[in-house]
């Protein structure tokens, strides 16, 4: 057990990673000597060399295609691409390529590449440095779409994605990176809980919450704010956004009646809108209110200084939970 | 073969570049008036005239024997008779779709043939000539285009990846892919690899086209930049999208270029083979840009005559690849009129030998659509398919 960040996490996994797979490359921008923009990386490329640790020129399609090149040839590369939104320029590469050459090659090419991305708001920053994209990327065949919310996730999480011959897109909370937690770092990947699971936050019995990433820290305290007025509420924590795991939600559902779905990222068409589209069709008898959504708008991603408007807050989820009793 | 230190030392002062600024046009007038004439700037590698005359140039050559010669035509003849049978069979309703090769036969078969047996191809969708090259049987694509399968064959087993559709998409993977070569410590010797990438002149205005330059430059990376010149992109000519020879854009990304005679088999082959040799040697990247035309439409659905003019196609059957080699052969009496029959022949055995295995390719599995979505499965496409396959059952007995 050691205590670590979110950020320190990421950076344990990827350096345990490094060291138990010769054939595992790390590539992006800035990654090398500079540790990364959120010093992530930080001296991996000292200690593990600029063959293995790579610094690319900056350019993200090209990241994500020669990454693609590199697995072909029987790498295992873990992209970062620098900032959520600067994503979009390695689109193609991502849903067109990455995602569909397993199928294309009728299963004789598996491309075990992992995008890493800091991801989500709350950092005060200038636009496209803020995003939340995950549902194109949910969105897409061929693609695994996971995000951590803790250090031991982060660590964990990390090198089971690298393990995977499945490509991965991997969302770390950055405006998290710094929060404080514990590691179970002994002990066998193989022996971790599942990649692809969700996972109960805190148990409670009175209206299920289900977040992922960085809302699950805000739907933790809003729980604990909740028990306060003498309502127990249950949060999920979803891990893994493709494929969604949703046997734990449909089994507190049944026990609570009540489902409240949050996420910064916008409401239209989002994650939000598949979990309660599932929830209804399973538990449709067990359901006391209509599942409600707490997310970003549906806007662009605001200016700094209207984020923490932007962003769902804990009184924001508690006022939805609130309005599940009133049906 | 090629000379190789020859080709090496004059490449890099620009050789090629030389019979162009040998041109008495005003130094001021070539920069400032950036016109039609600099983009089709005919000046290139050529070693076969159309005429199938054998003409020497400074930096390269090639030496084969007389049966290499005639395995030459052999290839050209047998792949354009494939490409017909492949347009027949969809004006027939037998494919969904076809995108011909007709006129680049040359510029496939040279350069397909100057690879060595560990090299790996990324393709577009018109390397059906490349394909063959490789020994890889020639209905491998028609599954894809008859939309029986996506292509899928083993491209480890063939050193030929995939057919890619997104145009410019396979430059980075043959990029990535020569990266990994590197790392592998398999450059530097006579029988280490190299990659071709193949695209074309529309390609090469691509974002990834020219991120795969900058990489391959990066990281010296052993990789062959192919460019088909076929002079349009569908229907934009190239000197709407390009102001400058395309092979000259290799300079401002450090490596060198070279534009051969596309129509030229002899040509394709030496200019290929330098470059892939000063890439399995570990000097890097090359862009070679095969000067060529496409002499049929880009693909079935496609209609030149809404674009360029009769006597353009014309002036450019006069270049026809396959004619200049059968004069080459006629001149150096290395090739009759019983062995061009006989040719013909077995061309037309192949295509129907393919024709009738095209129409018997058996149809797909309805519930393969869920078979290699992911290497390791998800459990939402499990319940998902057990659904498509329920629900598919259900019709069993009813007629449907």
């Amino acid at each position: 057990m050691i205590k670590s960040t979110i950020g320190k996490g990421v950076n344990l996994g990827l350096r345990r990673a490094l060291e138990d797979d010769p054939k595992v490359l790390i590539m992006g921008e800035d990654i090398g000597r500079l540790g990364g923009v959120f010093r992530v990386t930080d001296s991996l490329q000292k200690d593990f060399g600029e063959d293995r640790v790579i610094d690319t020129p900056l350019a993200e399609s090209g990241i994500v295609g020669t990454a693609i090149g590199l697995a072909m040839r029987g790498y295992r590369p873990v992209c970062e691409i620098q900032f959520d939104g600067f994503v979009y320029p390695a689109f193609d590469q991502i849903v067109c390529q990455l995602a569909k050459m397993h199928n294309r090659s009728m299963g004789k090419i598996s491309l075990p590449v992992v995008i890493r991305i800091p991801w989500g708001g709350g950092i005060g920053a200038v636009e496209h440095h803020s995003e939340s994209p995950e549902a194109y990327f949910a969105h897409t065949a061929g693609l695994k779409v996971v995000a951590c919310s803790n250090p031991n996730d982060a660590y964990w999480m990390m090198q089971q994605a690298i393990a995977s011959d499945d490509p991965i897109i991997f969302f770390e909370p950055k405006r998290r990176y710094h929060e404080k937690g514990e590691i179970a770092d002994e002990g066998e990947l193989g022996a971790a809980y599942p990649l692809h699971k969700a996972r109960v936050a805190k148990q409670g019995n009175d209206c299920t919450v289900i977040a992922y990433g960085p809302m699950v820290r805000t739907c933790l305290d809003a729980a604990t704010a909740a028990e306060a007025d003498g309502r127990s509420l249950e949060v999920i924590d979803m891990r893994s956004l493709s494929p969604l795991d949703m046997e734990p939600v449909y089994d507190s559902v049944r026990r609570t009646g009540r489902l409240v779905v949050v996420h910064e990222a916008p409401s239209n068409v989002g994650l939000g809108a598949e979990i309660a589209t599932r929830v209804m069709q399973e538990c449709f008898y067990s359901l006391e209110a209509p599942v409600l959504r707490v997310t970003g708008y549906n806007t662009p991603y605001p200016q700094s200084r209207l984020e923490e408007e932007y962003l769902p807050d804990l009184d924001r989820v508690l006022d939805a939970v609130d309005r599940t009793f009133t049906y | 073969m090629v000379n190789g230190e020859r080709a090496r030392s004059t490449t890099k002062s620009g050789g090629t570049t030389r019979t162009a600024n040998k041109k008495p046009t005003p130094r001021k007038k070539a920069t400032t008036n950036r016109s039609v004439a600099n983009v089709a700037d005919p000046a290139f590698v050529q070693l076969l005239t159309p005429d199938g005359e054998r003409v020497e140039h400074p930096d390269y050559t090639v030496d084969f024997t007389d049966q290499e010669y005639r395995d030459l035509y052999r290839d050209l003849a047998i792949v354009r008779r494939l490409d017909t049978e492949g347009t027949t069979l969809q004006r027939q309703g037998q494919l969904g779709i076809w995108a011909s090769l007709a006129g680049q036969e040359a510029a496939q078969i040279g350069s397909g043939r100057a690879l060595a047996a560990q090299d790996m191809v990324f393709p577009t969708y018109r390397e059906h000539g490349v394909l063959w090259t490789r020994d890889i049987d020639p209905i491998m694509p028609f599954g894809l285009f008859r939309g029986i399968d996506l292509g899928g064959w083993d491209a480890q087993k063939y050193r030929f990846q995939g057919y890619t559709i997104v145009i410019g998409a396979q430059t980075l993977h043959a990029t990535g892919y020569a990266m990994g070569i590197t790392k592998d410590g398999k450059v530097g010797t006579d029988d280490g690899e190299a990659v071709i990438a193949y695209f074309g002149d529309g390609a090469i205005s691509q974002g990834d086209v020219n991120e795969a330059f900058i990489y391959a430059a990066a990281y010296d990376a052993p990789v062959v930049f192919f460019c088909q010149n076929n002079q349009y992109a569908i229907s934009v000519p190239v000197h709407k999208q390009a102001k400058t020879p395309l092979f000259k854009r290799a300079d401002g990304f450090g490596f060198p270029g070279v534009r051969v005679d596309g129509n030229d088999v002899l040509a394709t082959y030496a200019v290929t083979k330098e470059a892939m040799d000063r890439a399995r040697h570990g000097q890097g990247p090359g862009l070679i840009e095969a000067f060529t035309y496409r002499m049929g439409a880009h693909t079935t659905t496609d209609d030149p005559t809404r674009y360029r003019d009769k006597s353009e196609e014309e002036e450019w059957r006069l270049k026809d690849p396959i004619a200049r080699m059968r004069g080459f052969l006629e001149k150096q009496q290395i090739g009759d009129g019983d062995f061009f029959a006989a040719i013909d022949a077995e061309a037309d055995e192949h295509a129907l030998d393919l024709r009738e295995r095209v129409l018997s390719m058996p149809e797909p599995k309805p519930s393969a659509i869920f078979d290699h979505v992911y290497p390791n499965g998800s459990p939402l496409l499990d319940a998902e398919r057990a659904e498509f396959v329920a629900y598919q059952e259900s019709f069993e007995g009813s007629g449907h």
